[in-house]
């Protein structure tokens, strides 16, 4: 395989009963890029995603995820990936420090290692003051970078954003993205979703979706070129509406 | 008017939800309360839907005040909470059936207000709330709301996590509903969404920070921002942010928003700068404000 592709899918279908929720994707992301994976509610975003991270078996095509594959190495997958989403991201009930113990213990990182790792983290995202305070209590906006910061703490090859930004204030949404550009700057590979198209232009590459299959995928810049509009909204409703 | 609202507070324990709030909409009139989670525009939906009453302040909705007539103004208004909030056991018809009911009335009697939307799902009727998509939930959150022929519709985020094609269909809806005479008081985290409003008012953190037509709002702007863009995104953006004379700094999309301190700013001092960063490609040319510069500005 090609060293440089740490996500590759060929024909990655999922069926439940007759209806192809997945069907017959197909795409490469490079390491380090920042890939965003776009489409309607429904389109097979999620389904796809769940394939790509080892949480869902495909019924048939062929993926490989951080050089494993998919079908048989589902496990070696989870540990060299980070995922976050907006619905599920940190306990509520832990402290700040609880949270990033919590996760690097399960994370298989050494106490040593997690020590570190956490003064480093709660340094740099300026959260001394509140380190031992429930993450419950925490505004949105820091939740959200807190929960990014904590995906990345066993320096995954790559992290797997799911709608990361949703009803964050718009500061608080860049410095969430800058966040982002320095994890794939240092070498991460960002793979994320997203309904806010602003976001989509931050991607160097994206794929929409439509009702489970690839539609589109290239640079933001060509895929407005290619639809002849100057946003890309106008090449989601354009591909969404068909 | 068909709500006022006068210096409304309103805390819990120590958190200060909304701190002294005042803003009338006109009948028939598209409002959008504009910010992010946790500025306040549930607690103020609820205060005005008279399931929450205040610290201090007044408010009236349709006439009637939040305090002494709640009876009249829960007959008088629709309200579609953020929380998907109808009765996932009962199938579409069901549901609608029930709000019908419970407001005195029948689905039959105001099948015109609703027939746009209700067409939608009506192939489903049958099917159970709890079975629905996102997009068919929020069309019948919509219905039952709209099923008593309320004079002010609250909508609070009816937007959110919902994909561009379906928000802008929603859109389309409500103002499909305010020409049929119905204010709409709506909120929205989407900076988009507020040039589709009449008036909007930004709010954070329990405080409104500007209310106008969205026009006026970003003619409110201060300063001139350009539009910056050069090979490198994430080095732009630290260059940028190192260089001493930034007002401000954001990403929007393909380029990065840049306001400068100085009056006498000069764009080709900034280029020779970034090329001085070693970046490449570099265009540096005006640009509008949107209502999110202007809302970042104000929160700052």
């Amino acid at each position: 395989m090609n060293t440089n592709k740490v996500i590759q899918v060929e024909g990655l279908t999922k069926m439940f009963g007759d209806f192809a929720a997945v069907n017959a994707i197909t795409f490469d992301v490079e390491k380090g890029e920042i890939f965003g994976f776009l489409g309607a509610n429904g389109a097979g975003k999620t389904t796809a995603m769940k394939m790509l991270i080892g949480i869902s078996n495909p019924t048939s095509g062929k993926a490989n995820v951080a050089g494993f594959d998919v079908f048989k190495n589902a496990e070696a997958i989870k540990k060299s990936i980070g995922y976050m989403s907006q619905k599920f991201a940190l306990y509520d009930d832990l402290t700040v420090k609880e949270n990033i113990s919590f996760f690097g213990g399960i994370y298989g990182l050494s106490r040593k290692r997690i020590k570190k790792k956490s003064e480093i983290l709660i340094e740099e995202l300026g959260l001394e003051d509140v380190a031992n305070k429930l993450v419950g209590s925490l505004p949105l906006g820091w939740k959200q970078k807190l929960s990014f910061s904590v995906s990345l703490l066993h320096d995954p090859k790559i992290v797997f954003l799911d709608e990361p930004t949703g009803g964050v204030d718009p500061i608080t949404r860049r410095q969430f993205w800058e966040m982002i550009y320095k994890a794939a700057h240092q070498g991460t590979t960002v793979f994320v979703t997203t309904h806010y198209m602003d976001e989509a232009e931050y991607c160097d590459r994206v794929s929409i979706m439509v009702n489970g299959k690839i539609e589109a995928l290239d640079t933001p810049k060509k895929l407005k070129e290619q639809f002849k509009v100057d946003h890309m909204n106008d090449v989601f409703l354009k591909l969404a509406r068909g | 008017m068909s709500i006022i609202v006068s210096n409304i507070s309103k805390s819990f324990k120590k958190v200060k939800a909304l701190q002294n709030i005042s803003f009338d909409v006109n009948e028939g009139e598209l409002f959008g309360l504009i910010g992010p989670d946790g500025a306040g525009k549930t607690t103020l939906f609820r205060v005005l839907t008279t399931l929450l009453i205040a610290n201090e302040g007044a408010a009236t909705v349709a006439g009637f005040d939040v305090l002494t007539e709640y009876k009249k103004i829960r007959d008088n208004v629709g309200y579609m909470p953020g929380k998907f909030s109808l009765y996932q056991d009962l199938t579409i018809e069901e549901n609608l059936d029930f709000f019908a009911t419970i407001f005195g009335t029948t689905i039959e009697e105001n099948y015109d207000l609703i027939k746009d939307i209700y067409v939608q799902i009506a192939p489903f009727k049958d099917r159970r709330a709890g079975e629905l998509s996102g997009g068919m939930k929020q069309k019948l959150a919509l219905c039952c709301a709209l099923i008593h022929k309320p004079k002010v519709l609250f909508l609070d985020e009816p937007t959110t996590g919902v994909d561009p094609v379906s928000r802008k269909e929603f859109w389309d809806m409500l103002k499909r509903l305010q020409q049929k005479g119905i204010t709409i008081l709506v909120s929205t985290p989407y900076m988009d969404e507020a040039a589709l409003c009449d008036r909007i008012a930004l709010i954070q953190d329990g405080k409104i920070l500007e209310i106008d037509t969205p026009e006026a709002i970003v003619k409110h702007y201060p300063k001139q921002i350009y539009n910056v863009r050069a090979n490198n995104m994430y080095q732009l953006i630290n260059s940028l942010n190192d260089y001493k004379y930034n007002h401000s700094v954001y990403p929007f999309g393909e380029f990065v928003h840049y306001s400068d301190s100085r009056i006498d700013f000069n764009p080709e001092e900034l280029k020779t700068y970034l090329e001085s960063k070693k970046l490449l490609n570099i265009e540096i040319e005006k640009t509008q404000a949107t209502i999110e510069d202007t809302f970042m500005e104000l929160a700052k």
